[in-house]
This record gives C-alpha cells, sequence and structure tokens, in this order.
C-alpha cells in the first residue's frame, strides 16, 4: 500500500516535470521510439511470415508424418536416390504396431493430361491413394462421395476430383457419374471436394484422386517419386510421439543397425516450419540487435537528459530533503521520470509499427499479438529505470544543503 | 523557569568550509542552549555566520567539530535517514526566498511534508487544508505560488512548516522579502505559533523583528557576541 502510494506520488511528479517540458522530453524519447519500433516491426514481419507460411502448409495437416525416400528438407539427392524403395507391407506392419496412428494409407502421385470429350487439362496432378487417405487429410467433398476399399480392393476405375477439374470440363453440370479420361484410361467421377484456394500461388485444386492399384497399373510409369505414405496420429500434440514411433518401427522394417541412419525420409509440417523458422531466426536476431541497440542510444539520451534535470532541479532536491524527503524518495522521483519518459516513448514506438505493419499488410504478412505490444512498452521502461539509475542516484546524494544553496 | 527542557543544546561548535585555496571559519566555537517553547532572534552583520548555525540545527548540515544535542539525542550519532525524519517531523523551515515549488498549487506545497511522512492523501489533505486555514489562506488553496503576493507566499511556506506539527520552527530572514507590512503580519502569526508551545528560532537582521522573539542572540565572526533576554516593558 505504502508502495503504490510512493508510486503514484512518483509519476505525479514525473508528470508535472515532463509537462513543462514536453519538447524536450519528446525529442529525448526519440531514440527508444525508433528501437521500440525497430524491435516490434522485425517481430512482427517475421511472425507474420511464420504464421502465413504456417497457413500455406496446412494442406499438409498438422498431426500427419509422410514416410517416404525423401527427406522434403535435404536436397543431397545423389545419396536419397540410392535408398531402397518403400514397400506397400509397410503400412500393414506400421498398424498393426503403432499405437499413434489413427488412419494410413499409400499415396502416389503423377503429373498427367485429363480430358472430357473435346476438353483437354494437362499437368493434373493424379494420386493413387486408398479410401482411408480422405481420414489422412482435411479434403472436404462438396458434391457425391469418396471411393470405398472394396473399391479399391477391386481396381475400379473410380475417382474424386477437385473443383478445377469439375470446373473446366463440366462448367454447367454436375460431374458426379461422368467418365472422364485420365490419360488414356477412363474414369467415373464419383466425388468433387471443396475449394481449397492456392499454396505458394499455385491453385490446390486441380487434382484426380483414384485408387491406389489402378495407379500402379496405370501410370507408375518414369518421373515415378515412388511410394509415400501418409500417416495420421492423435492430434497436432502428439505429431512428436507419432514421428518417433513411425521412425522406430521403420527402422527395424528397413532393417537397420543403430549405428546406421535412417534410410527413409519422415517428413512433417511442424519439421518444415521449424526449418523455415530458423531461417528467419537470424533474421529476427538481426533486427533485434539493431532495436536494442537504439535502445541503448536512446537509453544514453535520457541518461544525459535525466542528469540535466538533475542540475536543474537542484534546488527543489534540497527542498524536498529539507521537508522530510528520504534519499530513496528522491532517487525514486527521478526513476520513475525516466521509467515514465520511456514508456511513452516505448507506447508510441508501439502505435507506429501498428500503423507501419498495417500499411504494409498488403503486401508483406504481418502479425502484431498483445504480448508484443506489452513486452514493447514494459521493456523500454525498464531502459528507463536502468538509465535513470545513474541521474537518479545522484540526486539522492545530493546533500541538502549543496542543494537549497544553489538557488 | 526551571521546569523546561533544553531542546538544543549546541556546545563548542566549529564549521570550516573549505574552498581549496582557502579555508572559511563561518562558525569558531559556538556554546547554544535553547530551550522548549524558547523564541529566539539570531542577530548580526552579514557573514557573521548566522545562516550557517541555522543549517547546523536543521540538521541540514555538518559541523566540522564540536556537539550537537538535539532534544536529547547527539545529532552527530543519527542516520541519513533518522535525520530526515528529524527534518520532517521535528523541524519546520521557513526560508527568506519561500521555496515554494512553483507548479504546485498551495495545498500541494503544504501537502510535500506529509507526503514524505507517508500520510494517506484524505489525512493530507485535511491537515493541509487546516494548516492553510491557520495562516488564513483557507480561499487561497488552488493558487499556484505566482498567482500570490509575497506575503501569501510566505504565509504558505509556513503553513508548510507547521503542517507536520514540528516542535521547532526556523526561520532565516522569513522577512528579507517583504514590505514591513507584511513583516508584521508575518510576525504576528509567529507570535501565534509561539503562544502554542513551539519552540522559535527566527535569523534576521532587523532590529525591530528581532523585538518580537523573546531572547536575542548576537554573532560576530563566527562566535556568539551577547546572548540577551529581551525585555518585555513596552
Ligand atoms: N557554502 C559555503 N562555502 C564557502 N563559504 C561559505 C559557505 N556558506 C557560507 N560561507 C561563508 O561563511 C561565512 C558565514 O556565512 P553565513 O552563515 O551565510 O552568514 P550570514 O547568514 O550571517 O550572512 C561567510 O563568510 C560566508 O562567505
Ligand atoms: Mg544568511
Amino acid at each position: 500500500m505504502r508502495f503504490l502510494v510512493d508510486v503514484f506520488n512518483g509519476l505525479r511528479i514525473a508528470f508535472g516535470a515532463l509537462r513543462a517540458n514536453k519538447l524536450r522530453a519528446g525529442l529525448t524519447t526519440l531514440g527508444i521510439v525508433i528501437g521500440v519500433m525497430t524491435v516490434i516491426m522485425m517481430v512482427v514481419i517475421v511472425m507474420g511470415l511464420n504464421k502465413a507460411l504456417k497457413s500455406q502448409l496446412d494442406f499438409l495437416g498438422a498431426e500427419t508424418v509422410f514416410v517416404s525416400r525423401w527427406d522434403w528438407q535435404s536436397n543431397n539427392w545423389r545419396d536419397m536416390i540410392k535408398r531402397p524403395d518403400m514397400e506397400l507391407d509397410y503400412i500393414d506392419d506400421l498398424r498393426a504396431e503403432s499405437r499413434e496412428i489413427e488412419a494410413i494409407s499409400p499415396f502416389f502421385d503423377q503429373q498427367m493430361t485429363v480430358s472430357y470429350r473435346g476438353a483437354q487439362l494437362s499437368r493434373i496432378n493424379i494420386q493413387g491413394v486408398s479410401e482411408e487417405f480422405f481420414l489422412t487429410n482435411p479434403k472436404e467433398l462438396a458434391e457425391g462421395r469418396v471411393f470405398t476399399a472394396q473399391e479399391v480392393s477391386r481396381n475400379a476405375n473410380v475417382t474424386v476430383v477437385g473443383p478445377d477439374i469439375a470446373n473446366q470440363l463440366f462448367p454447367d453440370q454436375s460431374p458426379i457419374g461422368k467418365e472422364i479420361k485420365i490419360g488414356a484410361w477412363n474414369f467415373e467421377i464419383i466425388g468433387v471436394t471443396t475449394k481449397y484456394g492456392k499454396v505458394f500461388g499455385q491453385s490446390w485444386d486441380n487434382f484426380c484422386v483414384i485408387p491406389y492399384g489402378v495407379f500402379q497399373k496405370r501410370f507408375a510409369g518414369q518421373n515415378f517419386d515412388g511410394l509415400t505414405i501418409v500417416a495420421k496420429g492423435r492430434g497436432e500434440d502428439r505429431v512428436e510421439e507419432l514421428t518417433w514411433e513411425v521412425t522406430g518401427i521403420m527402422r527395424r522394417l528397413r532393417h537397420l543397425d543403430p549405428r546406421e541412419v535412417n534410410d527413409f525420409g519422415i517428413n512433417t509440417q511442424s519439421a518444415i516450419l521449424e526449418q523455415f523458422n530458423s531461417m528467419t531466426a537470424g533474421v529476427y536476431a538481426g533486427g533485434i540487435i539493431i532495436g536494442f541497440i537504439s535502445l541503448i542510444v536512446g537509453g544514453i539520451g535520457i541518461m544525459n537528459i535525466m542528469l540535466v534535470s538533475v542540475t536543474e532541479r537542484t534546488a527543489e532536491i534540497g527542498l524536498r530533503k529539507a521537508l522530510g524527503a528520504k534519499r530513496w524518495n528522491i532517487a525514486w522521483q527521478f526513476l520513475i521520470e525516466s521509467a515514465v519518459i520511456c514508456a511513452i516513448g516505448g507506447i508510441v514506438g508501439v502505435a507506429l509499427a501498428a500503423g507501419v505493419s498495417q500499411a504494409i499488410s498488403s503486401f508483406l504478412p504481418t502479425y502484431m499479438p498483445l504480448w508484443v505490444v506489452l513486452v514493447g512498452v514494459i521493456f523500454s521502461a525498464v531502459v528507463g529505470i536502468f538509465f535513470g539509475l545513474y541521474p537518479s542516484l545522484k540526486a539522492a546524494q545530493l546533500s541538502p544543503i549543496e542543494a537549497l544553496r544553489s538557488e | 523557569m526551571p521546569d523546561r527542557k533544553s531542546i538544543i543544546d549546541i556546545q563548542d561548535m566549529r564549521k570550516v568550509y573549505d574552498l581549496g585555496t582557502i579555508q572559511v571559519e563561518a562558525l569558531r566555537g559556538v556554546n547554544v542552549n535553547i530551550l522548549e517553547n524558547d523564541y529566539v532572534a539570531i542577530m548580526g552583520p552579514s557573514g557573521s555566520g548566522k545562516s550557517t548555525l541555522m543549517n547546523l540545527i536543521g540538521c541540514l548540515d555538518t559541523p566540522t567539530s564540536g556537539e550537537y544535542i538535539l532534544a536529547g539525542e547527539r545529532v552527530a550519532h543519527l542516520t541519513d535517514r533518522q535525520l530526515a525524519e528529524i527534518r520532517n517531523r521535528r523541524i519546520g523551515f521557513v526560508f527568506q526566498t519561500f521555496n515554494l515549488l512553483p507548479r504546485a498549487s498551495a495545498l500541494q506545497n503544504v501537502e510535500l511534508p506529509l507526503v514524505y511522512a507517508g500520510e494517506s492523501p484524505s489525512e493530507r489533505r485535511r491537515r493541509s487544508k487546516e494548516a492553510l486555514e491557520a495562516v488564513g489562506l483557507g480561499d487561497r488553496m488552488k493558487h499556484k505560488p505566482n498567482e500570490m503576493s509575497g506575503g501569501q507566499r510566505q504565509r504558505v511556506a509556513i503553513a508548510r512548516a507547521l503542517v507536520t506539527n514540528p516542535s521547532i520552527i526556523l526561520a532565516d530572514e522569513p522577512t528579507g522579502n517583504l514590505d514591513s507590512k507584511t513583516g508584521d503580519e508575518i510576525m504576528q502569526l509567529f507570535e501565534k505559533i509561539y503562544a502554542n508551545g513551539n519552540t522559535i528560532i527566527l535569523v534576521t537582521h532587523e532590529e525591530d523583528i528581532a523585538r518580537h522573539a523573546r531572547r536575542i542572540i548576537r554573532l560576530r565572526d563566527g562566535l556568539v557576541e551577547s546572548d540577551q533576554i529581551v525585555s518585555r516593558a513596552a
């Protein structure tokens, strides 16, 4: 209670002194404003980029692992190409041994031309999967149905297509039940998914999903990446456990001894994000260092102005001491003043950063969470306290008579 | 008056200002004993050491040597914190130049010692209003110093000196910046304070002002020249 009263008194004195010296306080705080603004802009842009990437990668699903010959985050193609192929049998083993997997499906893909009567669409992504694929992937149906286990096991020529295909080949009729050609083969459309949108600027809606047995028979030709096993776990928070478990089972299936490295890739959305975050972390750190430097420069400015203020108010300090102020009363008064100047600088910096990030949000993704605002303001106040310390202690040490006589 | 206790006992006090090349002996062995509810005027020519003595009595400064016993306590043994408390609770200062905070209202100026005494805002307000009313400024509480006359400013300063109920009031040339009529009004106020049982020590170089006191101590060249009871004949 006493403490709050002291803080409140200190604030009142500080605001009084600031009001008397608005311009000077304003100029002094410029360094803090710029420092806080730089740090916050950096955080906001990097967080915005990370968040944007995450939403771009949402199509992968946060709770899903992709097991294949390829490590998505490696470009060591020469080594990876020597790895043995993935085998469909792994799927049954994984399903049997895993406690984390909720749904699992093979996944093959290949670019093919799709046509209906005269109309042709080239470079369409053909995906061969099992019926469980639709459980591993957040695709939703706009129309029709997905294929059944029976259709997969008897290699039925059925397909679920993306809305781009449906719209382009059947602009004004329902595509359900229509026969289209994928390459040279006829497939009956049984379902259309909802629109997903773009991923990295490319439409994510022009694909045909077919039973994997059919895919192997018809399309597993050249330029073929081989099998990817898609396994969905029990939730985003368990993706790490899922990754560990699948890695263990895969190493056994591949007969790797403990010294050998994995000869397969375990890919997840979070691993890609981590890699990206570690790239942006450099930019982040750079920005924060620049911000820090300007905060320190700003802090030195504050220290300077506080020293001037102490000198100017020597008589006032003497009077306060004559009336019973203890050293710490005086120290407090100047510390709070310095903290308030800096906190105001921090608030202005945050406000400017918010304005700038709003202005650039149309071409650069930005994201400003509340904690950034709070940290910005609190941190500036801390800078104020740190650089206000020396002037405050100097004021507190003044002998009352020296101070009174200075008038 | 044998039952009055000594409140200020100064023995062989010296104060030397060290200016590097020269040393100024402002006090050269002063002995003064002041009792409770004394009303003392300190007189003497300019540079005789009056202000120096007052500052030492007020615990604003420390002597070069000598003993100072304030209400039974040896001041030399007190910590900085205890000195601040003494200045806050036992001593009220009135300065020649008023020394008010220019941006603060009369009320806020008077509240200042209570802020450092740790009083609650409502208690501060109540007691400050009381003190301002006691000096006849009940209708000037919201005024800033530059909106008041010299006499009014000095009254605010006196209210500030009285607000913590200190037993000792120290006034260094309180009327020095006032015309003689206003000065007289201020002296009436001191008379009232004295009547309330306070100890008053007042520095002045005007005989008319000193006559209000009950006792006059004259300084010359850093020594007590004379120490007399004022005759109340007139
Ligand atoms: N801070 C100081 N530094 C140096 N000399 C001082 C200081 N204060 C007072 N003096 C000297 O000490 C002597 C007494 O001063 P002071 O007590 O102010 O006298 P008075 O108040 O009687 O005019 C004077 O010679 C003055 O010049
Ligand atoms: Mg003097």
